[in-house]
């Protein structure tokens, strides 16, 4: 790193707002609540529109991934808008470094700023590998726990509400239940227990309580998996708003959780050890972390299991065999063989149907997303997957056709299925193409 | 609730593509109806038409009805009607009439779709990278002045077939542009088009899954374009049974729609439904507007007295007799013609499209300008520049060739002596200067990518209907211009056909269009993100800048006021005229020579090198030739001069092309020479010799080897380099070798002077993909084992762990031994490289030359990949060196930026070198799609201004004509040699 930063300062964190790029939108809202709660001053920056790229264009090489052009770009804009004072204002980006193009996010944010006239604006890189050392940006052991937490109740709530919305007999009645237990969760830093207690045991309950108690009306259930790149596979700002245009077009989105995300990254410093022969204690420590963390996500997923009405993610450590034989674990650039193990988690569990994202002319993707799709489609001849490609040019008309096509051999593949199964029922509703 | 399918009924379906709409009308699974016609994007209007010209064949009887089409879906959506994906329809369709169809193959004018129906069925459609393919012959035949139907006559006439970057339209159009000018016949260019399109649809879209068996081809272009279904059953090599061209080829998808219509549609009755359809008259996607050019009369005509008083001495040629000097330039679309008096004064000029001839315009020009001339008038002096510079200098006699990036910038210099920027934006280059003290500071041109928005302006007025003055002037007046993007004209492109179907009427679009391609030239050329960084007078000119609503659109984006010299459009032809003032007396063609004068062209081959440049060779009527196309002087007839001037790539490559063979004791092992195998090879060489592998080695790529592997390149928007790794493979399948080898490198080499020492994604996983991609790799035993090239122990370890399992034991001793052994020679190439270069920078110091650091990764060295650029660099008097074999020559730097990839730190030290040695220039070669030289680049570029360096960027593709990359060098030449020229003056 260039070694030269703006430092985020003690001082800072009393009187600055840090603004957070809208990268996962229920999970950085619960990040943003809990940081609130420790004294920091975050917004969550929900802009979206054309101009957002245009100005993102305007200070980001054209070829830069489109995340970068995205974010860079509501952050500027952001600056601009008169809204705040610049002289009163840090930027927050989180990352995850590695092989990839996409861990220079903070050095084309800072040198965007610098030109923009703003180098003068703290830039808080937030990694697990921190390296940078800001005073304000104070993260405590405890801290790191509730954060933690928050993105594990963010993966709950993010998967039970698409597990309804597309149900709905009310629409908007799922998107208040999110908002409740968004507010609940975060209402203060012991509302949210750590999974494992009799406590976490109880809420999960009443939260999948709640979800199941939202009315409901019978369909086929037309799951598709969104997959891809971090950023276009959760922002709506990245994604055209994806999973909303799946739910009006009557189908189920599944998104694997972020959780997973996370422990791919931990998983891959062990593995590096194992590949590669590299030696510190950081590998035994990072082997312990793994640990904890899945037994977190088991206890949710078991929690999920033991209500019964909704359906459970697969445990990490079950995913990760999945890609066994088309792709090996050392591929871990980007998304990696995470990409390509959830697309065969996906299948298994009933989603069949993928939109595979990613930003145009993304790395990683050659080779774990599209690359994947020949031998996926060998070994499992009845996946149908979609690759779309995002970015400031891209007509949405055609992304959205393209999806379409996906659609009509999903529904295709449905009614095959339900005549297969109920041939005298006759009164299920017809599926529209 | 709807009743179970009926397909006894009358069953309506319409199509509404991105360029035309089909109705079809079935009874009885029967089409008794059918229409087809283009839309011009007025979407809900041409529907209603052709409704109602069907209503007196339904009459009062119900029917049901459905909606297809890329333009159709927000219709369908609004109306209420039913939709159904156009290519799930016709895969419908096709399982039902053809069962025995094994691939559909479907053209239309945005979309590109296949279905296999045999094995596993799959429908795909292209990526956005390949988008337009209708929409892109249109365009071409615009390019080539013909209609559809005359290109389509002329291809089948074709004698031969040029190599055309088949990635994108522009991409396309930047190797078609310089063939028109070179003189190539307008057949073959024509053939050589479908077959562009034929191998994108092949390599965009079956991606690997061979194309075998009944072939059905639908769509427009399928079925109007003769030319392009030869292309097509040539290139699979279809028997005449296998390739089906139905009669229904343009309605396939509009009778799917129809059938399907019997499951989905409800009865209605046509007065209902046209009902609907017209009352469906407010959707839109969302389509983005932007803020007036002109916010009222008053800020145009300010704006129009302000720009008017910018303008040139003119004088009447018939009043004037002396010493005149003639500019000639040959541009890609338009040729330009200006004569001066002696005072600079303007007394003929001509602008005009060069009509795909260029050499018949100047000659039709000159006998005018004769005429004119009298015997008061005499040439003395006359300059040519442009892409058609060479040809035009050697048909006509012209006295000076200069590149056009000086002779825009004489021009502008003489036209406003303070001037701090210059932008030029012509029919398919935009090029900038900044210029400081007097002297240019630094250029700037388009790479392939934001190529052609001059002339897509102008094509698409025209397939709008307009006169491009009388489109630009509509823009002036758009009240809300749409927002279209500035990646590219492909995308731009089909953004329009968006923006239309939403309604947006031709002012909006005309605007817009000016704004985007403002757009790409500022932030994608230029890379400024405010005026300021541009200075104070900046002068804009090239032939787009006539274009009001362009300039406007430019101040606007700008926030600043530009000046446009009335003669933009002449400028460089102006430039060249006061070039060659410089000249006593003029060679140019006499009156008496020019009325015989005769011109015929002629393709061919040369077979010099490996490079096999496509010539044209041009004939005058006093037999002499003139040859283009070449690279280097061999294709000339001559013999290389130039032997033993050092070349770096050219010692690379034969330093490497050595390391295979030797005795096969353990059995054959192949290694492809393609990514990170340029770096390594020497490793992997010594190890498998040493172990008694003979290694076999799958040479330098050519174009060949490109189709070769053509098929199973899943991605088509990864690197150029990247997709010829596949047809490497696909060689050294034919060796039957025991097994091959490509290992997965996260981490590159450690040279101790970055962050940390990654390779990309693509170099380091691309194995993963070629493993699940290339199906015949089960032949053989593929070897990719993730390694640790840092420590000889663990790489040893890992190697003799992984080749026991996978082929044969081999003790962890004995791979030790191995690995030591192919260090030491790795060690010693690598050393080689670096004291060749030394050498070379010595030979260039004492013998007076330049020496170019063509910087990129070590895998560009492939003459295929960098299509002999390093000739081209050396026939221009460079002594080419490496980035690898000179970046010891400086420390490691500081960058701005995340300095973890091993290439790149040599890259950035190489620049830092350039900038200690004054007969040192840096060239930087980028494949198009490399993710991570977005990065570099811009880095590069101010390690190199920060020291007062100029700084060249080369982006290569498949593109394979180098007229771009001429440009591009003789620029840097040119500068430099202005910069010296200024320097020496005030010394």
């Amino acid at each position: 790193m260039t070694g030269n930063y703006v430092e985020f300062t003690e001082e800072m964190k009393k009187e600055y707002t840090v603004l957070v790029p809208n990268m996962l939108p229920m999970h950085f809202k619960m990040i943003m609540r809990v940081l609130k709660n420790y004294g920091y001053n975050m917004e969550l920056l929900e802009t979206e529109g054309k101009h957002i790229a245009e100005k993102g264009l305007r200070y980001v090489h054209n070829d830069t991934c489109y995340p970068a052009i995205l974010v860079i770009g509501q952050f500027l804009d952001a600056i601009e808008s008169g809204k705040y004072d610049p002289h009163k204002v840090a930027l927050i980006l989180f990352q995850t470094g590695g092989g990839c193009r996409a861990s220079n996010y903070v050095s084309l944010l800072r040198k965007a700023l610098a030109k923009a006239g703003y180098g003068y604006v703290p830039v808080i890189a937030f990694s697990f590998g921190n390296i940078e050392k800001h005073s304000g940006w104070n993260i405590t052991v405890s801290l790191y726990l509730k954060l933690f937490c928050a993105l594990l109740y963010a993966d709950l709530l993010m998967n039970l509400q698409n597990q309804c919305k597309v149900y709905e007999k009310n629409p908007g009645d799922t998107d208040l239940v999110c908002e409740k237990w968004l507010a609940k969760l975060t209402s203060g830093n012991k509302a949210m227990p750590l999974s494992g207690g009799k406590k976490a045991k109880e809420l999960y309950k009443t939260i999948l309580d709640d979800f199941a108690a939202i009315e409901k009306v019978q369909k086929p259930k037309l799951k598709v998996g969104i997959v891809g790149e971090i950023f276009v596979k959760y922002s709506p700002l990245g994604n055209n708003n994806l999973a909303d245009f799946l739910v009006k077009n009557g189908a189920e989105p599944v998104i694997p959780g972020f959780i997973d995300f996370l422990l791919y990254c931990i998983y891959n410093v062990v593995l590096d050890k194992k590949l590669y022969g590299f030696k510190s204690f950081i590998y035994t420590a990072y082997g312990m972390v793994y640990n904890v963390i899945l037994k977190r996500q088991k206890e949710l997923i078991e929690a999920i299991n033991e209500h019964g009405v909704f359906d459970a993610p697969t445990p990490f450590d079950e995913t990760l065999t999945l890609a066994k034989g088309i792709i090996s674990f050392g591929a871990k650039m980007g998304e990696g063989w995470l990409l390509t193990s959830e697309m065969v988690e996906l299948y298994h569990s009933g989603a069949k149907n993928i939109v595979c994202t990613q930003p145009f002319g993304c790395l990683p993707n050659h080779i774990c997303g599209k690359g994947m799709m020949k031998p996926l489609k060998e070994k499992y001849p009845d996946i149908n997957i979609v690759a779309i490609d995002y970015d400031a040019g891209a007509t949405a008309v055609n992304q959205e056709n393209r999806i379409r096509l996906m659609l009509s051999n999903a529904r295709l593949a449905l009614e095959e299925d339900i005549t297969k199964t109920a041939p005298a029922k006759k009164d299920t509703e017809t599926v529209q193409v | 609730m709807k009743d179970t399918a009926k397909t006894d009924g009358l069953l309506l379906g319409i199509d509404i593509g991105s360029t035309t709409a089909k109705v079809v009308l079935i009874e009885d699974e029967k089409i008794i109806y059918s229409k087809y016609e283009r839309h011009y994007s007025k979407v809900r209007e041409k529907t209603s038409e052709m409704l109602a010209e069907v209503r007196p064949v339904i009459g009062e009887r119900s029917f049901r009805a459905a909606i297809s089409g890329s333009a159709g879906m927000g219709l369908a959506q609004v109306a209420g009607i039913p939709f159904a994906q156009e290519v799930f329809v016709v895969g419908e369709v096709i399982r039902r009439k053809e069962p025995d169809t094994a691939v559909v193959i479907e053209l239309g004018g945005e979309d590109a779709k296949i279905i296999f129906f045999d094995g596993a069925p799959d429908e795909r459609m292209n990526g956005s990278c390949a988008g337009g393919t209708g929409a892109f012959i249109d365009q071409m035949a615009t390019l080539l002045c013909m209609t559809n139907d005359e290109m389509d006559k002329a291809s089948l006439e074709h004698k031969k077939l040029y190599p055309i970057a088949s990635r994108c339209g522009v991409f396309a159009k930047t190797d078609i542009q310089p063939l028109l000018n070179q003189g190539a016949s307008k057949a073959d260019v024509a053939a050589s088009i479908y077959q562009a399109v034929v191998n994108q649809t092949i390599g965009g879209l079956a991606q690997g899954r061979k194309i075998r068996g009944k072939v059905m081809f639908l769509g427009g272009p399928l079925y109007y374009c003769k030319g392009l279904r030869e292309r097509f059953v040539d290139t699979l090599g279809l028997t005449p049974e296998n390739a089906v061209f139905p009669d229904y080829a343009i309605y396939a998808v509009a009778l799917g729609t129809a059938l399907y219509a019997s499951k989905i549609g409800e009865d209605t009755t046509i007065d209902t439904f046209i009902a609907a359809i017209e009352n469906a008259k407010s959707y839109s996607s969302g389509t983005d507007t932007l803020p007036a050019l002109f916010e009222n009369e008053d800020e145009y005509n300010e704006f129009s007295a302000r720009h008017a008083k910018a303008n040139v001495e003119t004088k009447d040629i018939s009043s004037y007799s002396g010493k005149a000097f003639l500019g000639i330039d040959c541009g890609s679309t338009t040729t330009k013609l200006v004569l001066l008096s002696e005072n600079n004064e303007i007394i003929y000029s001509y602008y005009a499209s060069n009509q795909g001839n260029p050499v018949e315009v100047v000659r039709s020009e000159l006998e005018k300008l004769y005429s004119l001339m009298g015997d008061r008038i005499t040439i003395c002096g006359s300059a040519v520049t442009g892409y058609g510079e060479e040809l035009i200098k050697n048909a006509f006699g012209c006295d000076i060739g200069i590149v056009e990036t000086i002779a825009h910038y004489t021009a502008a210099k003489y036209f406003c002596p303070d001037v701090d920027f210059i932008l030029d934006i012509g029919g398919q280059d935009i090029k900038c200067f900044k210029i400081k003290n007097g002297a240019i500071d630094s250029i700037m041109l388009n790479e392939a990518c934001s190529s052609g928005c001059g002339s897509f302006l102008e094509t698409f007025a025209k397939s709008m209907g307009y006169p491009i003055a009388e489109f630009a002037k509509k823009g002036i007046y758009g009240k809300n211009p749409v927002n279209l993007g500035s990646r590219c004209t492909v995308f731009m492109n089909s953004s329009v056909k968006q923006a239309q179907k939403d309604g947006a009427g031709v002012e909006d679009i005309s605007a817009g269009l000016s704004i985007s391609v403002v757009k790409n030239a500022i932030y994608k050329v230029i890379r400024a993100a405010s005026a300021d960084e541009l200075g104070e007078n900046i002068v804009v000119q090239g032939g787009t800048f006539y274009n009001d609503a362009v300039l406007r659109a430019f101040e606007r984006e700008l926030g600043k006021n530009v000046i446009r010299p009335g003669i933009a459009g002449l400028m460089g032809a102006y430039g060249a005229a006061l070039y060659s003032k410089r000249c006593k007396a003029s060679s140019i063609i006499t009156r008496e020579d020019l009325s015989g004068f005769t011109h015929t062209s002629k393709s061919a081959s040369c077979k010099g090198c490996t490079n096999n440049c496509h010539l044209t060779i041009n004939t005058f009527a006093d037999g002499r030739k003139f040859i283009s196309g070449n690279r280097c002087e061999k294709g000339l007839g001559l013999e290389k001069t130039s032997k033993d001037v050092p070349n770096l790539y050219e010692f690379k490559r034969k330093a490497l092309l050595e390391m295979q063979g030797g005795e096969a004791k353990r059995g054959t092992i192949g290694l492809p020479l393609a990514l990170g195998m340029y770096e390594l090879l020497p490793l992997w060489y010594g190890i498998f010799s040493h172990l008694g592998f003979k290694v076999i080695l799958s040479g330098m790529s050519s174009r060949r080897t490109y189709e070769k592997g053509q098929l199973s390149i899943p991605s088509d928007t990864v690197c150029y380099p990247a997709k010829l790794m596949h047809g490497h493979i696909a060689e050294l399948l034919d060796h039957k070798t025991d097994a091959i080898f490509y290992p997965c490198l996260s981490y590159n080499i450690d040279e101790k002077a970055s962050d940390n020492h990654y390779n990309c994604p693509v170099v380091a996983y691309y194995s993963e993909l070629l493993d699940g991609n290339i199906e015949e790799l089960r032949d053989t035993v593929f070897l990719y084992p993730y390694l640790n090239v840092n420590s000889k122990k663990e790489l040893a370890k890992e190697l003799s762990g992984y080749i026991s399992k996978k082929l044969c034991p081999i003790s962890v001793r004995e791979m030790r031994k191995a690995v030591d052994k192919g260090f030491e020679l790795y060690n010693s190439y690598m050393d080689s490289v670096k004291r060749e270069g030394e050498r070379a920078i010595q030979y260039a110091k004492e013998n007076g030359k330049r020496v170019m650091i063509l910087a990129g990764r070590p895998y560009h060295i492939d003459s295929e990949i960098c299509h002999g650029i390093d000739d081209l660099a050396k026939s221009l008097g460079f002594v080419v060196v490496s980035e690898d074999s000179v970046f010891h020559l400086a420390e490691p730097v500081q960058v701005n930026v995340l300095n973890q990839w091993t290439y790149h730190a040599r890259l950035y030290r190489a620049a830092v070198y350039a900038s200690t040695n004054p007969d040192a220039e840096l060239v930087q070669l980028v494949s198009f799609g490399c993710g991570v030289d977005a990065i570099t680049t811009d880095e590069v570029r101010s390690l190199l201004e920060e020291r007062g360096k100029f700084y060249t960027q080369i982006k290569i593709d498949e593109i394979t004509n180098l007229g771009a990359v001429k440009i591009r060098l003789r620029s840097l030449i040119g500068a430099i040699e202005e910069k010296r020229e200024k320097e020496d003056a005030k010394a």
